[in-house]
């Protein structure tokens, strides 16, 4: 890749989708361009990005946001922060919203769908203490070749291995040749959108959860304070974040603060003061 | 140090097994169908087992039922590591008292993964 098609197109990526591409990243930009470009029947990689820049071409600038993501997620992961879920989060969430019996969850880096039917299966687990509740999940990724592979809820072998109770997967997963397809009590729990991390949030309403896991990792400092301030701005005064092992909140924003011996979860600070104890 | 007993009639599964657990730290004895298991078990029950279904001799889940039934046969966490993919027969398993379900091809992650959800990591 010549060096000016390499600043155009690390500068392309940052502008459309926050990710931070260093000069250490041209093998994984070539790597992840080399399909695509036999995809869009053009001989190299300058030329594909020669038509990047000369074409505005919307499908060819999806194909490109798509192919430098990275999508990596599993059920369960990380064990943890499912159980403090289930044990701490929800048991408060059923005694402060008990009178309007509902609250909203946002997976704000949904990728191919494990982490939101991950919280489908827990609280469909837990749905006897739900009887009358109305629970929704949102979805959202950037990518579109995640977000409908995250609809429609087909996994491999080796994706259902990794952090899935076998119990739950008995329960809530059909076989469908050699892959696994999850229940549609399952799937239709779960609301999918696309969108954009960089974009306005005020049209996707208020949420008492968020989880923004190995997302922001992804991004620079500057990027990440304004996404984490602007979800601050959706969330109630005892609204809950959770974040990747690799994230904080530590040095980013104000409007967060860690929830005391809870690692990976935070709670929104109110403007100006403490966060509501909880 | 964690004990583990690896069963199955593949002496080349045997090994890629007690690689992957060797790595986690675990001592590892092999026995290659249930009736050998079955005695291992009884001379010193394992904390973990990773048992295949189809072998000679007595299967992976005729030794379950037994181990199970064994004065001290509930206590080891039990993995069931086979090719056999089908609902019943993942049912039957966890029915029989199995702990957790590899269906194989396996790798590291996957054993990782498994070992920690049954608390053996
Ligand atoms: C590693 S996955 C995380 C999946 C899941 N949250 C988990 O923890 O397993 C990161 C996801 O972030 C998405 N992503 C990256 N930049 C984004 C942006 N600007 N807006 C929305 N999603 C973005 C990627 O498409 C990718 O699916």
């Amino acid at each position: 890749m010549k060096p000016d098609d390499f600043a155009y197109f690390t500068k392309y990526i940052y502008d459309q989708t926050g990710l931070v591409l260093g000069p250490d990243k041209m093998y994984l930009i070539e790597s992840r361009l080399a399909p695509l470009a036999r995809k869009w029947n053009v001989a190299t990689i300058d030329l594909l990005v020669g038509q990047l820049r000369s074409a505005r071409d919307p499908a060819l600038q999806r194909d490109v946001v798509d192919a430098m993501m990275t999508n990596e997620s599993f059920f369960f992961r990380d064990g943890k922060p499912f159980d403090q879920f289930r044990q701490l989060i929800l048991p408060a969430l059923l005694q402060s919203r008990a009178a309007k019996k509902s609250f909203r969850i946002w997976c704000a880096a949904a990728s191919t769908g494990q982490e939101p039917y991950t919280l489908a299966m827990i609280l469909k687990e837990e749905a006897a203490k739900l009887a009358g509740w109305r629970v929704d999940i949102v979805g959202t990724d950037i990518s579109h070749e995640a977000l409908e592979r995250a609809k429609a809820g087909i996994y491999t072998q080796f994706e259902v291995q990794r952090g899935l109770p076998i119990t739950l997967l008995v329960k809530y997963f059909k076989q469908q040749g050699d892959k696994w397809g999850i229940a549609p009590e399952i799937r239709s729990a779960v609301q999918y959108r696309s969108f954009n991390l960089l974009s306005e949030f005020a049209s996707l309403g208020a949420f008492d959860v968020i989880f923004c896991r190995n997302v922001l990792i992804y991004f620079d400092q500057k990027t990440k304070g304004q996404i984490l301030d602007r979800m601050a701005k959706l969330m109630p005064a005892d609204g809950v974040l959770y974040l990747g092992g690799a994230e904080t909140v530590l040095g980013v924003t104000e409007r967060f603060q860690p929830m005391p011996g809870q690692r990976g979860i935070y709670q929104v600070v109110a403007p100006g003061g403490a966060a509501k104890a909880g | 140090m964690k004990s583990f007993l690896v069963v199955d009639d593949s002496r080349v599964i045997r090994n890629v097994a007690r690689r992957i657990l060797e790595a986690f730290g675990f001592k590892i004895e092999e026995a290659a169908d249930g009736q050998l298991a079955l005695e291992a078990c009884k001379r010193a029950m394992p904390d973990g087992i990773l048992l295949d279904w189809n072998m000679p001799v007595m299967n992976g889940i005729e030794f379950l039922r037994a181990l199970r039934a064994t004065p001290g046969g509930n206590a080891p966490i039990v993995l069931f590591c086979t090719t056999e993919t089908d609902m019943t027969k993942i049912q039957q398993a966890i029915e029989a008292g199995a702990n957790e379900y590899i269906m194989k091809p396996f790798d590291s992650e996957i054993v990782e993964s498994k070992l920690t959800q049954v608390g053996l990591l």
